[in-house]
């Protein structure tokens, strides 16, 4: 008997179940199907202004800084006022996605790179696929123009997200996965930002930047665009 | 280090702690958790709900553990993962170690894992000579002193800042001597530094999970340092290791036992890094793993289901029932001697090594029920240490004069009568030789209480005739 037959074995056994008994089929596949929504807390709930204003006082608590701007055209120079504020190089890398690409990055003074980063880069932008007010939490995807490298290596990571995309609740990320890549479906890596990297690991003394970027900056763009993934 | 437990020498090691003055100093900070988890549920109204939820979302996971393990082995494998079943650690251990040697991998990074823990991996890899490098700060620092964790997420929780400069300066020997390591800030940026450079020149990157969604074939793992993503998006090869319960059916079903999560450890609303790996790369991803293995653990967890142990199997590692333990509190977590410490430790233990070996840790509490009255999943913690001391107490595994001392009570408390006339006399007594102190600094049979400690003279009346008295009530 292979490892896998004897848990199989031994999971059924202490269940008293054969495995192939139809109605526990039907339930585990409606649940799989419907994927049920739990309880939701209140706190991250309401109209789009209300979201917003829940989302940066939450990714404010998470020591993550919040800028709003008017429109996409607006980001670069937000992005050069928030690197010169902390005194930090105007480099900037950032992958592909169509959001970041279209916004008037030669209007600023700021150095750009493309791809994936090697561990050498102070800054990335990364553009958000959702937000979620309820924790002030960014959704950021892996895909072919969105490098996962750049949410973690850069010591400053800077998030681009449109306000039309943030979210009450983590399930209203998870029903944007599927509406955009199927029942089930989603890319390789999900990563959910809930403010700067960070440690307590030494005599319970908080302190950020632990592996990953020591600062987030979220720029919220008020414009509308619709989901672009 | 954790294969061997040496929780059979439990008595000694709790005699060791408690006489070790720089643990009993460190141990302060355990306490922290308290308030930060206090607040953290003050904020949220809904919090009772939802460990409601969680629990349900567990109890009918477990009562379907067989499809939902299915679905996500045929989710994984669509995607074009891997999955490895093992039943025991020893099956783990030789997957993971299978994989290294095809990669022909020198060095593997980890992420937190307390399964790893439990298998004992570190070592083994050792031993075919890869180095296993643990990157979250707290393992870092407990793997160059050679030790096992001492709390579940907060493995370092027993050293001070001063043991913290100390082991770096002997480990990092490339770095000036002359080196300011006074702050904390000081010693989080050269850990930073050197594991960096171990992120990026890893073969394979191991990562515990959180939890396994059958749903999307998604493992999800939650950090705050990032250490976990850097640990599975920099080397060609991503491995979880997870055992069975960590399977949850759907993504909303994750996020209930996610709200409930943090909170509980930490105190924080939602962890920073919550992340979620289905599968290797995908076509044009220009990062991430070309390879994705899943080893699924059982190691006794089958058979705790369907048994008085089952409740157990929801626990999600917050380690609140610890953070709020005053055992825990009073002997830290290397005293329980094997992997998982506190409350949680005492009951899962025994499962795992067995009743002969663990059996001592049920008994070191005192039933008080703040593990139980904090745990997110609502785990009859206190019980189930019930459960086990009859077991111990069955297996004749108890030393005699203790199972004595325990026959002689119940002899007396299932004869009411017999148990009024023995102790109420008995309580005068000592009332009566204790009048003038108000205590004893002594009293025969009671060296274990008296040596640490007065024992309060009583009051004269024993409990039961006092609260006759008080509530007229007919007896």
């Amino acid at each position: 008997m292979s490892s896998r037959e004897a848990i199989f074995a031994s999971i059924r056994r202490a269940l008293h179940v054969a495995g192939g008994e139809a109605p526990r089929r039907e339930i585990v596949a409606e649940r799989l199907a419907a994927a049920p929504v739990g309880v939701i807390p209140a706190r991250g709930q309401g109209d789009a202004e209300a979201r917003l204003k829940t989302f940066a006082a939450e990714a404010d608590r998470a020591q993550a800084s919040v800028a709003t701007v008017a429109e996409a055209a607006d980001v670069p120079k937000e992005i050069a006022r928030f690197l010169r504020e902390h005194n930090l190089p105007a480099h900037l890398r950032m992958g592909d996605d169509p959001l970041l690409a279209a916004m008037p990055w030669s209007a600023t003074a700021l150095e750009i790179a493309h791809g994936p980063s090697d561990g050498h880069d102070l800054n990335a932008v990364t553009a958000a696929f959702a937000g979620i007010a309820e924790t002030g939490t960014v959704a950021l995807l892996s895909g072919p123009d969105n490098p996962t490298t750049l949410n973690f290596l850069p010591d400053n990571a800077i998030v681009v997200l449109p306000a039309d995309r943030v979210e009450g609740a983590i399930e209203g990320v998870f029903k944007r996965l599927r509406e955009t890549f199927g029942p089930g479906g989603g890319p390789r890596t999900v990563n959910l930002v809930t403010g700067p990297s960070r440690s307590a690991d030494i005599e319970q003394t908080l302190l950020l930047g632990a592996h990953g970027p020591r600062r987030l900056h979220i720029v919220i763009v008020k414009e509308s665009f619709g989901s672009t993934h | 280090m954790s294969v061997h437990p040496t929780t059979s020498r439990f008595k000694d090691n709790v005699h060791e702690a408690l006489s070790d003055q720089r643990l009993q100093g460190a141990l302060t900070f355990a306490r922290n958790f308290i308030g930060r988890r206090a607040a953290a549920v003050e904020r949220l109204p809904e919090f009772d709900a939802l460990r409601d939820s969680a629990r349900a979302i567990k109890d009918h996971t477990l009562a379907h553990l067989d499809l939902y393990l299915e679905a996500y082995e045929k989710k994984v494998l669509s995607l074009g993962g891997h999955v490895h079943w093992a039943r025991d650690a020893a099956e783990a251990r030789k997957i993971v170690i299978d994989l290294c040697k095809a990669k022909g991998a020198k060095a593997v990074t980890k992420g937190k894992s307390m399964i790893s823990e439990e298998i004992g991996l570190n070592d083994a890899l050792e031993a075919e000579g890869i180095e296993a490098i643990e990157t979250d700060l707290g393992e870092y620092i407990i793997q160059l002193r050679g030790e096992a964790p001492s709390h579940i997420i907060a493995p370092a929780i027993h050293v001070t800042a001063r043991d913290i400069e100390q082991e770096f300066r002997k480990a990092h020997k490339d770095l000036p001597a002359s080196r300011d390591l006074s702050e904390p800030e000081q010693l989080l940026g050269e850990a930073r530094k050197i594991l960096r450079d171990k992120f990026l020149s890893a073969d394979i990157g191991v990562t515990g999970a959180n939890f396994l969604v059958a749903e999307t074939g998604a493992s999800i793992v939650v950090t705050n340092e990032g250490n976990a993503d850097l640990t599975q998006i920099l080397p060609n090869v991503h491995i979880v290791v997870a055992s069975v319960e960590k399977i949850v059916p759907t993504l909303n079903d994750a996020a209930q036992i996610l709200r409930v999560l943090a909170r509980s450890a930490t105190g924080q609303d939602m962890s920073v890094y919550t992340t979620l790996s289905a599968g290797p790369k995908r076509p044009g991803d220009p990062d991430g793993p070309e390879e994705y293995h899943v080893v699924i653990l059982d190691n006794g967890r089958s058979a705790m289901l369907g048994g008085e142990f089952e409740d157990m199997l929801r626990c999600i590692r917050c380690g609140a029932c610890m953070n709020h333990c005053p055992v825990y509190h009073a002997i830290g977590g290397h005293a329980y001697g094997w992997v998982y410490p506190g409350p949680m430790g005492a009951v899962l233990t025994p499962s795992l090594i067995g009743v002969k070996e663990g059996g001592a840790l049920p008994n070191a509490s005192t039933f008080c029920g703040r593990c139980e009255a904090v745990c997110p999943m609502r785990i009859p913690l206190p019980n189930m240490m019930r459960h086990w001391r009859e077991r111990e107490f069955e297996r004749h595994l108890p030393p005699a004069r203790q199972r004595f001392a325990l026959a002689l009570w119940a002899f007396f408390a299932k004869r009411p009568t017999l148990y009024r006339l023995a102790t109420s006399p008995a309580m005068r007594a000592l009332h009566f030789a204790g009048r003038s102190r108000g205590r004893f600094a002594w009293l025969p049979f009671a060296g274990g209480w008296t040596n640490a400690r007065d024992f309060a003279a009583p009051q004269g009346a024993t409990f039961q005739s006092r609260w006759r008295a008080k509530s007229g009530a007919v007896q």
